[in-house]
């Protein structure tokens, strides 16, 4: 498979571009966090992303989606990247429709799969407990109660979690923290007796929450795949999501950098446009060399997962910790090269920044995924 | 690609895997230890070894020395499509390339675009057959970085030019056969334009060599002079004073054949090979945490820029390629070998110092370490490189 973009998939891009710059561009994102916007994103928007068949890009046409996959998918969220929109897509259309895809059984499919792909439906991964992400050290706790389970701990950053109608649970139900066997994935009723939510506000004002269960009861039927088996479920739909997170960084890194290369090319200072310098000029170029290495490694990652999910884990380390360190560079160069200017709340380039640093931390930083590859080589 | 298409190049594939298979011998199934192990082909050629010589022989006949070159000039005619099968085949079983020559990796595909038939049907199946080698005459004592400043001049007599000058940098030219120079024919015009792209025989009347000794303690590289050398004007390839559009087209060759050089290596991961002098602990880890650490990043841009080159490939396959992208990955692919060999020489720690024996196999690897920091010299430095990305992809201001 060649690592271009087929034709059909440039025309995904182009009409994914047209309705995002056209409806989300940055300032779309500072009217909602000036606004202290309840929901986060715009409902408006969400719809149109239904209609376009964006919602269900990933879920099979038998329940109502595109069936379309992960390069698709890194397509959408490269464009979210440039503008930096608030979307349920990731945590929604990516990795809940992955996990219920690929972990549930008929009914569950059927259930959430068409609601996802309509738009009605908003669902989230609540996995991460600590400051790191750690999966294999999970130890929000599931024991067996009659014919179901009760869950008790606490969840953080979880995305969309104070909008979510669903949540996908990672838990322990058998094993100590640092196991693989003994984890299970259940689907949870965030309206359930027992949950707590707490929206928390970032730095980069996308939404987060901090979930706590205390004793929340669930039925076996919300198990997503098999009891203490879920590892192997979890490891799939997390390397889906961090395939898509390198897509957004490699989209924010490309946008940051070209508004830095404009900057570049119309400031004077010394008389001289301040790209005439080579200092800054050699920076620039070793900038974009990183990008395009990075935006190639994220498409190779994107490809072998839509080869073989269980296959893709060392392609899509490199693309995690490539695009980590890539968008923390330009980020940096960014507000640099901007001056002053890059300092100021008026000017868009310290978003970038900011969404930059929660994109390095969602599902495993540079030096996470850097550890993994050194792990999968044997030394 | 249609389905039909499709199967043909699965076909081709499992005909190229048993091909492979039957007829690369096994002592050819890893890479080169050093320069002698290599084969360059030339009227003086010898072969290292008896597996060196059959698997040569054995590609050669087949045309794929040059696989995407024409059958006509002595290539195996393949697509793209099926030139990178073929290379994904060889490197699964970890070929090696059967001839290295500067004929294939940079004067083929200059004559290719710009030579006249006559030019082509000489040369290039001579290339092909690993029978003619070639040397590279650019650079000069006062023409580095700033190439086109270049003073070697050929005066017309007749039908013939006469060269004066030297050049320096000319690698391997005292075992080549012939050399492709870049000469000034017009020496009013200005510097780009009195320049001509010219080929002779090394064994011509007035030409001499003279190795250079390098830090790594090898000559590679010569200094090579030119005292009223006679050649005839018809081995001017494209047009009398255009020659810098050949050289710039043949540079592009040369910078990506140059950002591969740190692939030829690859085999067991770095990590492991580290291991081998370091040691690790009960887990398999590296016994060197920052080492480790060291390696492992070094490991994902590695992965990334082999991405990078598979996509670069697939762009101008496309017609999408920007044609200084090479540039790009000629100051990246450079730079990751420097370090690639830094990492090395940390990891060997003592036993990577010893110069002269038989157990370092004469100080190879300190003298590889000493190679690459060529890498980002020759063929255009990386500070030469990121200008050419700064001014024709990024297109900034000045000079």
């Amino acid at each position: 498979m060649a690592l271009v973009l087929t034709e059909e998939q440039s025309m995904l891009r182009d009409s994914a571009r047209g309705l995002i710059s056209d409806k989300a561009p940055v300032s779309h994102l500072r009217q909602l966090r000036d606004s202290k916007d309840p929901t986060g994103f715009s409902k408006e928007l969400w719809h149109a992303f239904a209609e376009m068949g964006f919602a269900g890009l990933l879920v099979p046409e038998e329940f109502g989606g595109s069936g379309l996959g992960f390069m698709e998918a890194g397509i959408v969220m490269e464009e979210i990247g440039r503008t930096l929109m608030p979307s349920p897509f990731l945590a929604t259309s990516v990795v809940a429709a992955s996990a219920l895809n690929r972990g549930g059984n008929a009914a569950q499919k059927s259930e959430y799969l068409p609601k996802i792909s309509n738009g009605s439906l908003l669902a989230t991964l609540a996995i991460d407990e600590g400051a790191k992400h750690r999966p294999l050290q999970t130890v929000l706790q599931a024991v067996r109660a009659g014919n179901g389970f009760r869950l008790s701990g606490a969840k953080a950053l979880v995305v969309d979690g104070h909008v979510a109608d669903l949540f996908i649970v990672a838990a322990r139900t058998a094993g100590r923290a640092g196991e693989r066997d003994g984890l299970t994935l259940f689907l949870v009723n965030p309206a359930a007796k027992g949950v707590a939510i707490e929206r928390t506000i970032m730095v980069d004002a996308h939404n987060a929450a901090r979930i706590e269960l205390g004793n929340v009861e669930v039925t076996a039927d919300s198990v997503l795949g098999e009891v203490d088996q879920g590892a192997a479920l979890l490891d799939g739909v997390l390397d889906i999501g961090r395939g898509a997170v390198a897509a957004e960084m490699v989209g924010l890194s490309d946008e940051v950098f070209g508004r830095t290369v404009e900057y570049l090319k119309n400031r004077k200072q010394f008389g001289k446009l301040i790209g005439e310098f080579q200092a800054l000029q050699h920076r620039a170029a070793q900038l974009y060399v990183d990008i395009e290495i990075t935006r190639a490694a994220t498409m190779k990652a994107l490809q072998a997962l839509d080869a073989d999910v269980a296959k893709a884990a060392s392609s899509v380390a490199v693309a995690k910790a490539r695009a980590g360190t890539t968008a923390t560079r330009a980020v940096q160069e960014g507000v640099q090269m901007h001056g002053g200017m890059g300092m100021t709340d008026q000017f868009d380039i310290g978003f970038f920044m900011k969404r930059a640093r929660v994109c390095e931390e969602l599902f495993g930083d540079a030096n996470y995924h850097t550890e993994q590859l050194a792990r999968a080589r044997g030394y | 690609m249609s389905e039909s298409e499709a199967a043909d190049l699965e076909t081709f594939r499992s005909e190229t895997r048993a091909w492979l298979e039957a007829n690369c011998p096994p002592e050819m199934r890893k890479p080169a230890t050093s320069d002698d192990d290599v084969f360059w082909g030339g009227r003086n050629a010898k072969f290292s070894s008896e597996p060196q010589r059959i698997w040569f022989e054995r590609m050669r006949d087949k045309g794929w020395t040059v696989p995407d070159w024409p059958k006509e000039y002595g290539g195996g005619g393949l697509s793209a499509a099926e030139h990178k099968v073929l290379r994904s085949e060889m490197g699964r079983i970890g070929a090696r390339p059967p001839l290295s020559s500067f004929g294939i990796w940079m004067l083929g595909p200059a004559l290719l675009k710009y030579g006249n038939e006559a030019q082509k049907k000489e040369h290039l199946p001579k290339i092909a057959a690993g029978l003619i080698r070639w040397c590279q005459g650019y650079s000069e004592p006062n023409a580095g970085s700033d190439l086109a400043s270049l003073q070697t001049r050929a005066e017309s007599d007749g039908d013939d030019f006469i060269i004066t000058g030297s050049k320096i940098w000319t690698s391997y030219a005292n075992y080549a056969d012939w050399i492709f120079c870049l000469v000034r024919t017009d020496p009013t015009a200005k510097k780009h334009d009195g320049i001509s792209f010219i080929l002779f025989d090394m064994a011509s009347k007035g030409v001499t060599t003279k190795p250079i000794l390098l830090i790594s303690g090898y000559s590679p590289f010569c200094e090579t002079f030119f005292d009223g050398v006679r050649v005839p004007k018809a081995n001017v390839v494209g047009t009398i004073n255009r020659g810098w559009d050949v050289a710039k087209y043949l540079l592009q060759h040369e910078r990506a054949m140059i950002s591969g050089m740190g692939e030829r290596g690859v085999g067991r991961p770095l990590g492991q090979i580290a291991a081998d002098s370091v040691g690790s602990d009960a887990q398999g880890k590296l016994d060197d945490a920052m080492l480790r650490g060291q390696i492992a990043t070094f490991d994902v841009d590695e992965a990334a820029l082999a991405a990078c080159a598979e996509r670069a490939v697939d762009l101008a396959k496309a017609g999408q390629a920007h044609p200084a992208f090479s540039s790009a990955m000629k100051y990246y692919g450079t730079e990751l070998n420097k370090r690639r060999y830094e990492i090395l020489m940390s990891a060997g720690g003592v036993d990577a110092l010893e110069w002269e024996s038989e157990r370092s196999r004469q100080g190879a690897r300190p003298r590889a370490w000493l190679r690459t920091k060529a890498n980002s010299i020759e063929g255009g430095t990386s500070e030469v490189m990121l200008g050419i990305v700064a001014k024709r992809i990024l297109d900034l201001p000045g000079a």
